[in-house]
This record gives structure tokens, C-alpha cells and sequence, in this order.
């Protein structure tokens, strides 16, 4: 039977126990005044769950360890005796058979493969029997035993709310679990790359080009200072020099200067802004901001400046970020007290002078922890880079000059024809770590600045 | 502050009876209030001269977006005049039913005559090189509609070659433009089907964005199923049931940070777990769907934590006090009361997901694929990464389709937006 099949013959079965445990506990409801603890559709549920879940579970488990056994029974019939020894070779093999015999692929490019696809075939429609026939057992039996619970005295409702508690439990824990998932996956393939490439090398070398890596010594060109500079340099410089003013007096102006109307009209403006994706922002930094750059860069006098420089990367991010940092001072210059600004605007002082001397001021601390955010999602900005910054990573304080970040190879190694666990592949998980310390530290940091300037004013 | 903001006023407290009423008439005075309002013009232009900058920022790109992607759902096609009868095609009418029609008239030479028929009527402009790949394929629309079109001569309108067209627009070289206007008594607008119901091709004028765009859609479908349920649980149990500790603390703290990690941290967690581990299929929609359901679960758990966090206690106090039990005051009374700013808050986080693109690279969804996905498991790409993939194309026909498909990805998030901000004016009650 197939999945979709069995789930549906699994999921009628729940609904008939569904049904009748309702009906069975509303008849010995009637004709009595006596108090119940459940209502007839909490039967109803508890029967359901009961049917459902042994099956689903069963099941779950079931997909995780069959395709294992299969092999397993495949490798003892006859064919399989020519089959080369354990490596890459008998995994492609195996592979392509078992995609002959889901129909998934019509031609093999190995003929050993196409022997063994038909030992696959019935192994696979063995073990498929076995999974249906133990599934369907299982949901009659665990909803035949819920339903001979299903008495007066009997009270669903705690079981059933104690299925819902579980399940509010277990959905919070999948972040726990992704989160260490991320951690793992990243440190587990970072370890095997620091086990080729001593970590030193990766951390202070400053030769990146891991086009031509020398196997003898892979570590001489997977260098990744250059790359941290390049992000530094295109996602918190220049990034930052053009948000940081623009969302700043934004914020300022929206909140102090603006009538109720134009802000309302403005604020989601600035919010689509946010909103566009950034592969459109790849895209226009790639077709118009880039060759305007180079332009600009060659009337300056820069006659080498590059189509694919820092500045255009890098003012275009800062474009996308600057509704980012307006919000995030909104928020803080909102946060300090009337009484303040009152005060100043009594004394005498402009708006631009309470502004400039006591808001800010005071905001500054929430400005600081908002920027912070800022240069970590700038950093971690990958379709910008990808599309408008260059592969060439090179140590330069020039912004017409072309700069890499650490994302945008981490796009490239992984995109290109290699092996999985070669060292170019290893290399973009050792800078996945890194970016993913970086801005795991930024994070915390704005938020401790962020919660200390609110606690002093609470 | 050592220096008085009034001139000649004492500034030491020491000689508080020196002072007298400022004059306000004086020359100096009269200066200094006059710089003082200067400042505070320029202060105030300033900042109107950031917002109007970014807004005109975004009018510019999306304007720009707008005119090269306009061409995009429009071809040109060229009237063709064909004389199947004289082509010697060998097709019998029994086998333009059913089928093997498509294979048949492939079989029969239908390309080459199609080819030969341009290369008679037009031998000056280059023939056959005018035409778009597509051009033989309306023709065997045409055929297989009306079979009675092999035995007489008919004028079909074919879609041109990419330089033609680019020409025809008003694009392209000066050369290609003459060529254009020469045969312009031929030319002529319609709405690009293929683009709008095609998939992914190497010539760009057959390049559609149904491919990717049905792909977006299974990939989102993952994404809602996984990161709605799971959003909305978490942040039930995170604001209603869950016990001040450690733990809890730990499952806040996660999920605040898993809200703030890069996007192609995911994709890298995507290929090392889905792919490299559980050996899921690469580049298919239920990967992407997975790996944006983390990605978007936090955004979820965050905006649902608000809304639920928003209903009144005195709520979940009348309920307790009708003999409700926890688990049917959240769920008959806190829930339903949530739900629009739960589905406003789902809305933004499936709209972000839709425009994302680098984790999906990672798990390998840049493949060409020229079909659209039939089924979860089948090879597929989404509307943002073929964008990427256009834009990265050398051939000139393929700018007007990314700024195309970049208007269509922008149509659906500005439709998701919208729906989220009627949602929260309608329903969202101000407690």
C-alpha cells in the first residue's frame, strides 16, 4: 500500500473510534444527572489518539530504519556476491538500483545496478507489506484497547489534555533541537576541516583562494583574513555609513518632526523597503548600482575601480538595512522619558537642540545595541554580496576596489562541482562557524546593551 | 556645560545678584536666535531629506524594475506564411489524434519545414535564425488544433528569435534595430504565454516562470504545514503553560537567537542534516520546505508570543471561573482570540521565507530544470533562485524575464502584505 493510502486507511480507522466512542459515551450520559468529568467528544478524541498514534509512530520509526533493511536483504541475495567492496563505488550502485526499482530513474549507467534492481524491488515490496500489515494492527488494537476504556467513570479529558501538553512541549524543544542541530552539523564538519587545515592557517592567513589548492599543503590558501576584512568592510563600514545617517535622521524626523498623517503613510514605505528580497537588491546592485559605481570611481580618478566593488555591495545593504535601524531608533528615542524632552523644549532650547543634545544622548545606548543588530544581519547578508560583490578576495581600504565576504563564499565552495568532503566543502562549514559565532555575538551583545539602557529608565 | 547659553549672563553661582533680564533686541542677540532657527531648518530639512532619499530609493528601484520587466510578458511574433502541403510532411491524419501527435509531427520534419518556410519568405533578414525555438512548436499547436492546416497554405504568427525581440522593443544593437524596423510590417505584440506558463529553458524567449512559481508554491506548502503548527504550540506552551526555569529560559533564549541567525546558516544546516545525513533528495521542494519551516518557525513563535501574550488575563480568569480546564481556555477562549495577530505575524514570516533564496542554494535548488515538479520529491526551484539563476545568464534576452519573474515574486509579497495588513485592521481588537 502506498503512504498516502495507508495514512488514509490509519485515519479512517481513528475517525470511526472517533465516532463511536463519542456516541457510546453520550448514551450513558443520557438519563442521568449524574456529573461527568469528560464531555462525549473527549472519548471521542482519547479513542483517536489511541489509533493514531501507535501507528504513526510505529511508522516514523519504521521510515527511519527500513531503507537499512532493505539493503541489508539485498546484499544477501546472489547478485550482489560481484558487488565492489564497501566505498564510494558500492554506494552508487546501490543508489542507482534502488532508483531503478522506485521507477525514479529509466536508464542505468551501471549494469550491475540494473541486476539488482529487481532483488531491490521485492525486498522493498516485502518490507512494505510488513510495515502496512503492522501498522493497521497496531491502529486497531490501540484504538480497540482506548475504547474498551471508554466507561462512566472514565476521564479522557486528563489523558487527552495530558496528549495536547505533550505536544505543546514538544513543539517548544524543536528550537532547542535546531539549534543544536546547527552547532553539531557546523562543528562536527569544521572539526574534519581543522583536521586537514591547522586552525591557525584558517584564522591568520591572509592568502584565500581556494580555486588552486595545493594538497600537500592545503592551509597556505585557505587564509580567511581577507574574507573577514572584506565583511567588515562592505557590511559594517560601508553598510553602516550609509544606514546608520539615513535611518537615524529618519527616525528622527518621522518622530519628532512629522504630522500623524505623513508618518502613517511613510512608515510602511520604509517597511516595504524591508520587505523587497534581497535577491531583487542582488539584482539592482548588480545591473545599475555596480556600473554607476565603476563610473563614479573612474571619474574620481580611480582608473582601475572595479565593476564589482565594495561600495556598490555595500551601499545597496545599507539601503536595505536603513528601515531596520530607523525602527530599532524609533523604538529607543520613543523609550525616553516626556519628561526629559520637556524639559529642554521649557528651557528654550529648539527641537534640534533637545535632539541633538538630550534624546540622543540619552538614546544612545538603544541606538548603539539597534547598530549592533544592524552589522549582524548586514553581515550575514548573502544575495547582495553573491550577485554584486567579487569572488577576488584581496585586503584593501579602497571602495572602488573589488572585496569578498565570507558568505558569498561560502556560496561558491559549496556551489561548485566538488565532493562533499573535500576541503573546499569543509571550508565553507568552518566559515558558516565562524559567521554564525560572530553574529551569535554581536546578538548578545546588543541585547545586554539594549536591556540595561531600557532597565534605566524603567 | 561651562559656557552660558546667554551671553553676558554670570556663570558662577557666586554672583547671583549681578543679574539682569536678557535683551533680546540686540544685534548679537537678534544674530544668535536667527542662527539658532537656521540650525533648526537645516536640522529638520536634513532629516525630511533621509526619508524622501529612501522612499525615492524605493520608487526608483521598483519604477526601474517595472520598465525593463514589462517586455517580459510581452513577445513578438512574426507573420509566418506556411505551405505545409508543398513540405512534404509524412503525417496521416489518423496520427494527429492522441498522444503520440507530438511525436509524430517531430517525426514528420514539421521543425525543418518551418525553418525552410522562413528561410523562403524572409532570405535577406537570415531565415530561420529570426525565429524563436518555440516558433515550430505554435505551429504544431496549430496542426494538431486543426489538422486541416497540412493540406492548405495558411499565415500562423510565431514568436521571433531573442535579438529580434530585444530589437523589436526598442533594444539591441543599431544593426538589429534596422533589421526590426525592415520587417516591422510583419511584427507584431502578444501576451508571452510561455513566459507565464512555462518553465526554465536556454532560449529566452521560450523561458516561462510557472515552473519556479509552482515550485515557491510546494516549497511554501512545507513550510506553512511545518512552521505553523509548530509556531503556534511553542508559543502557547512558552506564554500560557511554562514553568519559570532553566529550561524554559533555555528554549527562550534559542529561539530569540534562531530569529537572528543569517539565513544560510540554515542552508548549511539543511545540507549537512537533510541532504548529508537523512540523504534527501537535493534541489527538491520538501528540502526547501523544511529548511525554510526553521528558518520561519522562530518569526512564527515570536509573532504568536504577542498576540497571545495581548489577550487579557480577565479573559482566561471568566473561563477558569465557568470551570474551564487550562487546556480549554487556551484553546476556546485565548486561541481563537489570537489568531488574527497569529496570522498576521504567520503572513510576514511565510512573506520573508517566499524571498529567500540563500539557503536554498546551499541545498542545491540552482539546478536547470525545465519541467515544472510534479510531486514534493521531484527536482524543483523557486521563484527567488531563478531570478538568480537569469540574472547570472549571459544572453541579453534573459534581462526583461529576471526583472519579469522579480515582478511577479513582487506581486505575491505585496499580495501576502497586504492580506496582513486587512487582517490586522479587521480583525485585531485593541483590548
Amino acid at each position: 500500500m502506498s503512504p498516502l493510502a495507508l495514512a488514509f486507511v490509519i485515519t479512517a480507522l481513528a475517525l470511526i473510534g472517533w465516532v463511536t466512542a463519542r456516541a457510546r459515551a453520550a448514551r450513558f450520559r443520557r438519563g442521568t444527572t449524574r456529573r461527568f468529568s469528560s464531555l462525549p467528544q473527549h472519548h471521542g478524541w482519547f479513542v483517536a489518539m489511541g489509533t493514531l498514534l501507535p501507528a504513526l509512530l510505529f511508522l516514523a520509526v519504521w521510515h527511519l530504519t527500513a531503507p537499512a533493511l532493505v539493503t541489508e536483504a539485498v546484499l544477501t541475495t546472489p547478485g550482489a556476491a560481484t558487488l565492489p567492496p564497501p566505498g564510494l563505488d558500492r554506494v552508487a550502485i546501490l543508489a542507482e538500483a534502488r532508483n531503478l526499482a522506485a521507477g525514479r530513474s529509466y536508464g542505468a549507467f551501471h549494469p550491475l545496478s540494473e541486476q539488482l534492481a529487481p532483488a531491490y524491488a521485492a525486498a522493498q515490496r516485502r518490507y512494505d507489506w510488513i510495515a502496512t500489515a503492522v501498522a493497521l494492527l497496531l491502529a486497531f488494537v490501540g484504538g480497540a484497547l482506548s475504547f474498551l476504556r471508554v466507561r462512566p467513570g472514565f476521564s479522557a479529558r486528563t489523558h487527552v489534555e495530558r496528549v495536547i501538553m505533550g505536544a505543546l512541549l514538544g513543539a517548544s524543544l524543536i528550537a532547542i533541537v535546531t539549534t543544536i542541530g546547527i552547532i553539531v552539523s557546523l562543528l562536527f564538519e569544521s572539526a574534519r576541516f581543522f583536521h586537514v587545515v591547522p586552525i591557525s592557517d584558517f584564522l591568520l592567513g591572509t592568502h584565500w583562494s581556494p580555486q588552486a589548492i595545493d594538497p600537500r599543503d592545503p592551509g597556505a590558501s585557505l587564509g580567511a583574513v581577507p574574507l573577514f576584512w572584506g565583511t567588515f568592510f562592505i557590511g559594517a563600514v560601508i553598510a553602516m555609513a550609509v544606514a546608520i545617517p539615513f535611518g537615524l535622521m529618519s527616525a528622527i524626523y518621522l518622530t519628532q518632526y512629522a504630522r500623524p498623517a505623513t508618518r502613517r503613510w511613510v512608515k510602511p514605505m520604509l517597511e516595504i523597503l524591508a520587505g523587497v528580497p534581497t535577491v531583487v537588491y542582488g539584482y539592482f546592485a548588480a545591473l545599475t548600482v555596480a556600473p554607476a559605481v565603476r563610473d563614479l570611481g573612474v571619474a574620481l580618478g580611480v582608473s582601475w575601480a572595479s565593476s564589482e566593488s565594495a561600495l556598490a555591495a555595500g551601499a545597496v545593504m545599507g539601503v536595505m538595512i536603513i528601515p531596520f535601524v530607523s525602527s530599532m531608533a524609533d523604538d529607543s528615542l520613543a523609550a525616553v522619558p516626556a519628561a526629559m524632552r520637556d524639559g529642554s523644549l521649557a528651557m528654550g532650547a529648539t527641537s534640534s537642540e533637545t535632539i541633538r543634545q538630550v534624546l540622543l544622548p540619552a538614546a544612545l545606548p538603544g541606538v548603539v545595541g539597534g547598530v549592533l543588530l544592524a552589522v549582524s544581519r548586514a553581515i550575514g547578508e548573502t544575495m547582495i554580496v553573491v550577485m554584486a560583490a567579487s569572488g577576488v578576495a584581496t585586503l584593501t581600504l579602497n571602495p572602488f576596489a573589488s572585496a569578498t565576504t565570507v558568505t558569498k563564499q561560502i556560496v561558491d565552495l559549496l556551489t561548485g562541482e566538488a565532493a562533499f568532503d573535500s576541503a573546499k566543502t569543509l571550508a565553507a562549514f568552518a566559515l558558516g562557524l565562524t559567521l554564525f559565532v560572530i553574529t551569535l555575538l554581536l546578538n548578545v551583545v546588543a541585547l545586554i546593551v539594549v536591556r540595561r539602557y531600557r532597565e534605566a529608565y524603567e | 556645560m561651562s559656557k552660558s547659553l546667554v551671553p553676558g549672563a554670570p556663570v558662577s553661582a557666586a554672583a547671583p545678584a549681578e543679574r539682569r533680564p536678557t535683551d533680546w533686541r540686540t544685534a548679537s542677540m537678534q544674530r544668535r536666535v536667527r542662527q539658532r532657527y537656521a540650525a533648526e531648518r537645516r536640522f529638520r530639512l536634513l532629516g525630511l531629506a533621509a526619508v524622501v532619499a529612501s522612499a525615492a530609493f524605493l520608487l526608483f528601484l521598483l519604477a526601474s524594475m517595472l520598465a525593463r520587466g514589462a517586455g517580459g510578458f510581452v513577445e513578438t511574433r512574426i507573420a509566418l506564411p506556411l505551405d505545409l502541403a508543398r513540405a512534404g510532411l509524412s503525417v496521416t491524419p489518423a496520427q494527429l489524434r492522441g498522444p503520440r501527435a507530438d511525436l509524430a509531427l517531430a517525426g514528420a520534419g514539421l521543425e525543418r519545414a518551418v525553418d525552410a518556410a522562413a528561410g523562403t519568405v524572409f532570405p535577406r533578414a537570415g531565415g530561420a535564425v529570426l525565429l524563436s525555438d518555440a516558433a515550430w512548436l505554435r505551429v504544431r499547436e496549430a496542426v494538431k488544433r486543426d489538422p486541416s492546416l497540412l493540406r492548405r497554405r495558411v499565415t500562423i504568427e510565431v514568436p521571433v528569435a531573442s535579438r529580434l525581440d530585444i530589437a523589436f522593443k526598442g533594444g539591441g544593437t543599431r544593426a538589429e534595430r534596422a533589421l526590426a524596423r525592415s520587417l516591422a510590417p510583419h511584427l507584431s505584440r502578444g501576451l508571452n504565454r510561455d513566459f507565464l506558463g512555462g518553465a526554465d529553458s536556454t532560449d529566452p524567449t521560450r523561458a516561462g516562470i510557472w515552473g519556479a512559481l509552482k515550485g515557491s508554491l510546494l516549497t511554501m506548502l512545507v513550510t506553512l504545514l511545518l512552521a505553523f503548527p509548530i509556531g503556534v504550540l511553542s508559543a502557547l506552551y512558552l506564554e500560557e503553560y511554562a514553568p519559570r526555569n532553566r529550561w524554559t529560559d533555555l528554549i527562550e533564549v534559542s529561539i530569540n537567537n534562531l530569529a537572528a541567525v543569517p539565513s544560510i546558516i540554515f542552508g548549511l544546516l539543511g545540507l549537512a542534516v537533510f541532504l548529508g545525513t537523512f540523504h534527501m533528495p537535493r534541489s527538491a521542494a520538501l528540502v526547501g520546505g523544511l529548511t525554510l519551516a526553521l528558518m520561519t518557525t522562530p518569526v512564527i513563535v515570536i509573532a504568536a508570543r504577542n498576540a497571545v501574550g495581548a489577550v487579557p488575563p480577565s479573559i482566561r480568569d471568566a473561563a477558569r471561573a465557568l470551570g474551564a480546564s487550562p487546556v480549554q481556555v487556551v484553546f476556546h477562549h485565548v486561541l481563537p482570540l489570537a489568531l488574527p495577530g497569529i496570522l498576521t505575524g504567520t503572513i510576514i514570516g511565510m512573506a520573508r521565507a517566499l524571498g529567500e533564496t540563500a539557503p536554498l542554494l546551499m541545498i542545491g535548488m540552482r539546478a536547470f530544470i525545465a519541467a515544472p515538479p510534479e510531486r514534493l520529491t521531484d527536482p524543483a526551484t523557486v521563484l527567488p533562485v531563478q531570478i538568480f539563476l537569469w540574472s547570472d545568464d549571459v544572453q541579453t534576452g534573459f534581462i526583461e524575464k529576471t526583472s519579469a519573474a522579480i515582478i511577479v515574486l513582487l506581486v505575491f509579497l505585496l499580495a501576502m502584505n497586504g492580506l496582513a495588513i486587512y487582517l490586522r485592521n479587521r480583525f485585531e481588537t485593541r483590548w
